[in-house]
């Protein structure tokens, strides 16, 4: 696997921020491939294989996979400053443009176009979000322990709407330890 | 004064910050069950508005989360919020970084992983059944959803257009 270019050795508090913020403000419906496309194509600051390390730890650990990414890329170029200032920058005119979306949203309401336009963009979403659950579930290798698992959680969550915090004090453990078990 | 419904809302998050395995994808049934079923803070209607505007605005998806907090106790709400799901998860992944080298092998790491992948695709399907059956009410609405989904498994088209069009659909009153 060839690794491109070397990475920049050091990148700047500032420019950490202006680089996130624009990541936040690229993408309507994932911003994660183009955090890819800045973070390695355009401004070199990691390699192929370095995103990917860090890609896969941030989808491993709970949190947003996004503001978990934002935090290692930040650390590993400014520390603790550097994690904090990455995911400002990310966060911050997401934040504001929904908020203000939210409040125009409330204005117009009342407009039937608009209350229309709101329920188709929440139907294809929901599709979309279905379509990332069939994409997940196909990389995944086909077990019978791994369509029980998904099964189980299904009807926890979705059929019998269970908590989220009991549902995953007993499905974590009991796939981690089949996990372990079939390990070689 | 702090409003308590602030403190609601962040003892909520922080807790949900460390149970968000697969992002915020998966703890959207979650919320709903909170928000909508158990505190009352909003109606199916309310919540499906908040996905949809979460879902036109560019940025992460964990927006929708300032979205409840911002219905529930208005913009210190949605701040809240935001912070109380970033900051647990955020502190975990810098401490773990640190040590990542030395884990990224070992045998725990990968069965956690292994482990983890087929309760996130149980967590993310469950998400996108609770968001139709809130958010589609009438055979366009499923339709939409349904062609939405093979549109995203067998093509390459960006969500955006798919997003715009269904906008369009929507605000002719087809939906």
């Amino acid at each position: 696997m060839s690794d491109g270019p070397p990475a920049a050795p050091r990148v700047a508090t500032g420019t950490l921020f202006w680089g996130f913020l624009k990541i936040g403000l690229s993408g309507v419906g994932g911003v994660m491939p183009f955090a890819h496309r800045m973070l390695v194509e355009q401004q070199r600051w990691m390699t192929e294989r370095e995103f990917t390390e860090a890609l896969s730890l941030s989808q491993f650990l709970p949190g947003p996979n996004i503001v978990n990414l934002s935090i290692l890329v930040g650390r590993r170029f400014q520390g603790p400053i550097g994690a904090a200032v990455a995911t400002l920058g990310l966060m911050l005119m997401p934040l504001f443009i929904v908020l203000i979306l939210a409040t125009l949203f409330t204005e117009f309401a009342h407009i039937e176009a608009v209350r229309g336009a709101c329920a188709g963009v929440s139907a294809a979403a929901s599709g979309l979000i279905l379509s990332v659950a069939f994409k997940m579930g196909r990389s995944l290798r086909r077990l019978p322990v791994h369509v029980a698992i998904a099964a189980s959680t299904f009807v926890a969550i979705a059929l019998l709407r269970m908590p989220l915090l009991w549902t995953l004090a007993v499905m974590a453990p009991l796939s981690i330890g089949m996990a372990w078990r079939r390990r070689s | 004064m702090i409003n308590p419904l602030l403190i609601e809302l962040a003892l909520q998050f922080l807790m949900l910050s460390l149970l968000s395995i697969g992002g915020a994808n998966a703890i959207i049934p979650e919320m709903h069950l909170r928000a909508v079923d158990i505190e009352h803070w909003m109606t199916d209607a309310d919540f499906s508005q908040l996905f949809a505007l979460s879902q036109a605005a560019p940025g992460p998806n964990v927006l929708i989360v300032s979205l409840i907090g911002w219905k529930v106790a208005g913009v210190a709400g949605a701040v809240v919020s935001m912070l109380a799901m970033c900051a647990p998860s955020s502190v975990l992944t810098y401490q773990i970084a640190r040590a990542w080298d030395r884990f990224r092998d070992a045998p725990l790491r990968i069965a956690i992983e292994r482990g983890l992948a087929p309760v996130t695709v149980g967590l993310i399907l469950s998400s996108g059944y609770v968001l139709t059956r809130t958010t589609d009410h009438s055979w366009p609405a499923y339709a939409l959803t349904g062609v939405t989904l093979v549109l995203a498994l067998t093509t390459r088209l960006h969500p955006l257009w798919i997003l715009t069009a269904a906008a369009g659909l929507g605000a002719l009153g087809l939906i």
